[in-house]
This record gives structure tokens, sequence and C-alpha cells, in this order.
């Protein structure tokens, strides 16, 4: 890292949030089971073995189409602990509040926060409330985090990726982050952009029970589909390539990207996650996750193979093949 | 263009064996323009096209030319209290002698990226105690869009809204490539956008005074494989012309309006290419009769020059004369993380758009 | 285009022009509304698709010339 100060890339998610965790984070805490980097850890306590996981929630602003930062900070930290291949139970809310916010946007963001900890089916047990000078925390940030059970008879890791593994994608992606960068650029979008910000544990639970034996699921945040595949492809010693032809992008999506210069693989999904798996069982994978309105548009966009272990690459629609590389810094700044 | 999945392959096969058969020597074509680069890795078409055609990039990334002390102006206007600069999102992390936007903003400099120059115009409005300076940065395509925001200021009458002209012209950067002996190119890939605004004319003297080849080239992948293709068929034929392939937008000639208003606030002016060095008249300064909205005549400020000095060969890779890949410290002392030449800052940098598309990290295809 | 999602310069899209008003008018693409100055294209109406560059319509796209290309196209048999 150059400087000697943290800048905003450090928060994007990229190559330089990576080296802030190494450099930094990993020196002075590491272990054995924070080592592994994952979103959520598996740990065991006297009762059995347990998810632990935790997110803080920054995003600007505050109120977006298809949710709000409380929505975001529940879904966040149940979807983590669901790609760990557990069933969410219990989250903790701590909260820091500016001076001067108002009580009725607080309801609103806690009403959000209760409607989504009943559709994922969990209880905010815990939780902690700060007050700090006007100024200083842009309205509010939260930290959620979390515990669950871990399924048995699951196996959630990147080594268990293999060449000839097809990776799935559970619908559309880009449309969080273009939801949050539209109202920046002057850009006014139609009303079929709305954040996907949802919980996927219900579809996880789901998915697992029919196929117990998937390698990998994680949720593009931060970074997009690019950083977390580049993630597993690093993590696994496997190539991914990818048919830009069967990604699926929203035509108004594509257009806002085409109009700022964006890419849509290096944006932040808040509702979408990726599944490696065995190619026989992917035919049954994608009809389980049909049923449910959060996987309704999932489909195959590639495949793992071992050509060129670490990295992840594209087919163009003419035939070419281009590197999808990881990102460095910041795509979108305070997207989650 | 076709929307047809198959119908692009076919297409795109097409013009590739036509390629092949027309391509009978060793061919070296110059993308001019930093956008057809990037557009050329995006849609994979370098592995696509038979060895024998290679290209290369050229000095078409305003941002790469921009020089140092361009940046050690913005960056010393930046830090001043009553200054809110407005740019384009790459020039943040373009390097100056020292420091950058980037780092001046994260140690509190009001910097704001615009995607038109035009909201420099409201935060103008909203700020009139402070001075908004925009970075004109950019070839013929955005210096119509920086000169008409100087109108609309001065119809507005606002006396807080400046440029920092730092526009730079296309024809002439090729005129002083050519007059490089150490550049070799058998044909021109001409950046489409420019030719929106300047039309063909302005390029008329490739094939008339160089007998070198051009097209006029869009930025789909269809359109960079048929102006190859139609570059094959000029050398092949021996007949250099300036080809349109790209009339879905350019039009012969070209945006007067646009160019009218160019004229009316700026003038020719020589102007200094970071890794070629000073070419005349290829820059644009701002008249006289608009010098109010002049930054370095309404509010000089004075910088050290200092000459930075690395062992980078952005100089040659801007020339096409060696590929990113042939710098020494190209994906070891200078990535994208730590980058030491604009080349590698730049999003449409030749080094940072070889370096992130992979060419030769990956074993697909050859690089 | 990179990780960057630097809002970048050099970028050109074509839009529809969907209202227009003096020097300004608002443009569609696959749904998506953005201002732009119409100050270096005056002739453009409602109706035309315009490229559009860093928040100014620079030119009327004309159709009829990607369809020229595609008939060349198929006269050589190349497509249907």
């Amino acid at each position: 890292m150059d400087g000697d100060r943290v800048t905003m890339d450090h928060g994007s998610g990229g190559k330089l949030s990576q080296e802030l965790v190494s450099k930094i984070m990993l020196p002075a805490f590491g272990n054995p089971l924070l080592n592994e980097l994952h979103d959520g850890a598996r740990v065991d306590t006297a009762g059995g073995k347990v998810a632990f996981t935790t997110d803080s929630y920054v995003v600007k602003p505050l109120f977006f189409a298809g949710g709000n930062i409380g929505k975001l900070a529940v879904c966040g930290t149940v979807n983590d602990l669901a790609m760990t291949g557990a069933i969410p139970r219990y989250l903790s809310v701590g909260m820091i509040l500016e001076e001067g916010f108002l009580f009725s946007d607080l309801r609103k963001i806690v009403e959000s926060m209760r409607k989504a900890a009943d559709e994922a089916n969990v209880m905010i047990v815990t939780g902690d409330t700060k007050v700090v000078d006007k100024g200083a925390a842009d309205g509010i940030y939260i930290n959620t985090a979390g515990i669950g059970d871990v399924i048995p008879g699951t196996n959630i890791s990147p080594r268990r990726v293999k060449p000839g593994y097809d990776v799935i994608l559970s619908g559309y992606i880009g449309d969080h982050a273009t939801t949050i960068m539209a109202g920046r650029h002057e850009l006014v979008l139609p009303e079929s952009i709305q954040s996907d910000c949802a919980p996927l544990n219900a579809m996880v639970e789901a998915m697992l029970k029919a196929v117990p034996d998937i390698a990998v699921l994680r949720d593009p945040t931060r970074g997009g589909v690019a950083a977390t595949l580049n993630e597993i492809a690093e993590q696994s010693s496997t190539g991914i390539l990818l048919e830009e032809e069967v990604l699926p992008i929203r035509p108004e999506v594509q257009a806002v990207c085409e109009i700022l210069g964006f890419d849509p693989l290096y944006l932040a999904n808040e509702g979408k996650l990726l599944a490696f798996v065995d190619p026989t069982h992917t035919e049954q994978l994608i009809a389980v996750m049909q049923q449910f309105s959060y996987g309704k548009h999932a489909c195959v966009i590639g495949k793992v193979n071992d050509q060129a272990p670490g990295q992840v690459a594209l087919r163009t629609s003419i035939g070419g093949i281009r590197i999808v590389d990881m990102p460095l810094g910041l795509q979108v700044p305070r997207i989650c | 263009m076709t929307e047809d999945k198959d119908e692009k392959g076919k297409i795109a096969d097409f013009y590739l064996k036509e390629i092949d058969r027309l391509v009978t020597r060793p061919i070296r074509l110059m993308e001019v323009c930093g956008t057809h680069t990037v557009a050329i890795f995006r849609a994979g078409i370098r592995q696509l096209l038979p060895e024998k055609v290679d290209l290369v990039s050229g000095p078409g990334c305003p941002v790469c030319v921009t020089p140092d002390d361009y940046m050690d102006q913005a960056i010393a206007y930046a830090e001043r209290d009553d200054v809110i600069l407005t740019t384009f999102g790459d020039m943040l992390k373009v390097p100056g002698s020292k420091s950058s936007l980037g780092e001046a903003r994260a140690k509190g400099a009001d910097i704001r990226i615009v995607y038109s120059p035009l909201e420099s115009i409201d935060i103008a409005k909203e700020n009139p105690t402070k001075k908004i300076i925009f970075l004109a940065v950019g070839f013929e395509t955005t210096a119509p869009t920086a000169a008409a925001t100087v109108l609309e200021a001065q119809k507005e009458g606002l006396t807080n809204f400046f440029v920092l002209s730092a526009h730079k012209l296309v024809p002439p950067a090729l005129r002083a490539l050519l007059a490089d002996p150490q550049v070799h190119v058998d044909g021109f890939i001409l950046p489409g956008h420019v030719c929106v605004v300047t039309g063909e004319e302005p390029f008329g003297f490739l094939p008339l005074e160089y007998h070198m080849p051009a097209v006029i080239c869009g930025f789909e992948p269809l359109d960079i494989l048929r102006t190859v293709y139609r570059l094959a068929c000029q050398i092949q034929g021996e007949c250099p012309a300036v080809e349109n392939e790209y009339g879905r937008v350019v039009k012969a000639e070209g945006n007067p309006t646009a160019r009218q208003l160019v004229e009316t606030v700026y003038e020719p002016a020589d102007a200094d290419w970071r890794g070629i060095g000073l070419i005349e008249s290829s820059g644009l300064k701002v008249r006289k009769e608009y010098q109010s909205f002049d930054a370095a005549v309404a509010m000089p400020i004075a910088i050290e020059k200092a000459a930075r000095q690395t062992a980078c060969r952005c100089g040659e890779v801007l020339r096409g004369i060696v590929k990113p890949t042939q710098c020494h410290l190209f994906g070891k002392a200078c990535v994208p993380e730590h980058p030491v030449g604009a080349c590698m800052v730049s999003v449409e940098g030749s080094c940072a758009a070889w370096f992130k598309y992979g060419s030769g990290r990956y074993s697909y295809g050859r690089g | 285009m990179q990780e960057k999602g630097v809002v970048r310069m050099c970028l050109a899209v074509p839009a529809k022009i969907i209202e227009k008003k003096d020097q300004m008018a608002v443009v569609d693409l696959s749904g998506v509304q953005r201002n732009v100055s119409t100050m270096l294209l005056p002739e453009a109406q409602v109706g035309d698709f315009v490229l559009v560059h860093a928040g100014f319509a620079m030119q009327i796209v004309d159709e009829e010339e990607a369809e020229r290309t595609n008939e060349a196209l198929r006269e050589l048999n190349i497509i249907d």
C-alpha cells in the first residue's frame, strides 16, 4: 500500500481492501479461523458448530428504491450466514446515530429491519445505540452480527471446486449499485430498477437440502461478480470462464453502465448468489432456485477449468476472450 | 448493429477470414484512441486476429498525455480553500510530480467528479463565494462541451467559473508520430468520436501526404473487425484513403456547430504531450476575449517546475514504438496499485489496459 | 471497462430524445433518462436518436447506415 492513510479505495472490497486486511488486521489478529477470510466463520462451541459473522453498513443515500440501510443491514448478515451453509438464527444490531437524525427516519429504518428479520425468520436479540455529534455519522451507521446453525452434511469450501464445475448465478446483476449510482449522476431510472436487497436464506436452505454437495456459495456484494469469482478462483486454484451472451443484465442497468462507464460484473448486488456445483446436479439445483422469487432467473453463467488457474475470463459475443480481473479500488463509493 | 448472436459470430468469422487472406506480410496498425485500446481488449480481438496483424496503441489517451505540470497546477488550485475543482473521474489518480488529485481529496481538498462540465455551472451558482475550476482535458470530442460550458457561464453572468485548459488535438499528434523515425505503422484506426466532431477532412493528410491508410472506426466489436478488414484491403490494394466505417454517427463534414463553438472560445496553441514533448499547434488555449474564464490568466498560480525522472517507457508506449510488456517496469514496479507512469494510471492508458486485460498473463490464447 | 468505474470522459452512447425545451432535451436509453444539452446540435428533434457525450447531444444517429452495412453483408451471403 502506498501512502500513510486510508483512502476510499480501501473500502471497495477489491485488491486494496485485501491489502488493508493482510497488512494491518491479520498481523494483529491472525489465527487459523480468521485466516480463512470467509465472510462468516464456522466455530465450535460447547453446543456444536455455529456460524458467526459481522458486517457494517454505511450506504449513502440511506433510503433508495427497494430498500434502506436497515433492510441492507439485516439481509447482508443473514446472507453471509447462509453462504457459509448455515441457518441464520440470531442477530445483534449496533447503531451509531448522528445528533439531529429524525425519529421518523429511524422508525422507517427499524420497521424495515423488523420486516426483513421476519422474512428471514431470524430474531434480533441484542443491540446497542450510540449518539455522536452532528456531522459525525452521516445520519446513521449500522453494524449487525449474526449466528446460525451450520447445516449438517454440507461442506462449503473453495478447495472443493473442481474443473468442470458449473458456475450458477441466481439472477440479474448490478441492480443495487445502479439504483444507488443513478441518483448521484442525475440519471432517472424507470421504476423497474430497484435494489435487489433480499434475504436469501430460505432459498439457500432448500438448495442445500436438494444438493448438499454444493462446493461454494457466495454473494457478490462489493466488487460484484468479478471480485467474488476472482477470490474463489484464487482460493481454489482453478480458472473460470464466463459466457458474455448469457449474463443476466437488465437493459436499463446496461444503459446506465454504458453512459457512466461501469462494467456490470463489478457492480454490487445485495440479493444474489453464486453457486459452484458438480454439473450432474446443475439442472436439479436450478429447478429448486427457480421456485423462489429470488432465484427466478437463475442460470449457468460459466464453467470452471484447469487452463488458467486463479484467473477469471469471459468469452465475448464475437468469440474472443478477455480477462475479468480483481477490481483494484472503488467502483461506487458507499454502496453498502 | 446486428442483435443476433449467431449472426455476430458469422460476420466476425467473415472479417477474420478476409483479413487472413488479404494480409500477406506482417502489418502494424495503430489504434490512436485509448477508448479503442479498451474496446479491442474487451471484445477479445487480439487473440482472434492472425499473428501477422499487430495492433499497437497510440497517444490518444488524453489523461495519459497530460503533463506533470498541469496536474501540479490542478492540485495547487484544489488545495486552496476558496476553490472547488470539478473534473472527469479519470483525472483523479493521474500522478503529478509529487501527488495526485485523489490524494489531495483524501487530505480535504474540495474536488468533485462530474459527468458533464455543465454540472460545474450549477456548482458555481450554489457556491457564489467559491471559485469553480473545471479541468478541461480531452480531445476534439470534449473540447466543444467545455467551450459550450464557458459560453453558458457567460450567458448566465457567472464570475466564479473557470476552465484550466489542457485540450489536445489529434491530427498534429499523428503528424508528429509520422515524423518520428522510430515509429513504424502501416495504417491508422481513427478515433470515431473525435471524427464525429472533426469530420474526415483533418485526417486527409494521412493518405495524401504520407500514403497512409486510415479508417474511421466505431467502438463495437464488429466495427473494429470491419475496420481492420478495410485497412487490410487498403494496404493490399495500395490504395490509401480516409474511409469512414462509423457512418452511423460520423458525417463527412463532422459537426460544424461544435467546431464553431470551439473556435469562438479557444485558439490553437503549442502543447506539451507527456512522453512525446512539445507539438506545435496541438493544443487549445482560451482566447483573450474569454480570459476572465481562463483559470491560468484570471488566477495564475506559480508552481515549481519539477521534472520527474523515471525509468518508465510511457513515451515509447504512447508512440506505439514498444508494447507495454516491453517496458521492464511493467507488471513489476509499475502496476495499477502503484503506477509509475501515466499509461498505467488512466483507465484507458495502454499499460493499464494491457495489465488489466491480462495480455500474456493467461493461457486461453496469445496475448 | 475497468475496475475503475470512475465516471469516464470518453464515452458516447446513442439515446432517443423524448422531450425538448430551449437548449435542453431529455434522452432515453432503455428506460434510463437524463437531461442533455442541445447546444452542439440545435437541429435535433424529439424522436431523433442522438449520440450523447459528457451531457451533450453530439450528432444525430443514422440508423439507415447500420442497415446499409448489413445489406452489404447480405449480398455476400454472410448473413440472411
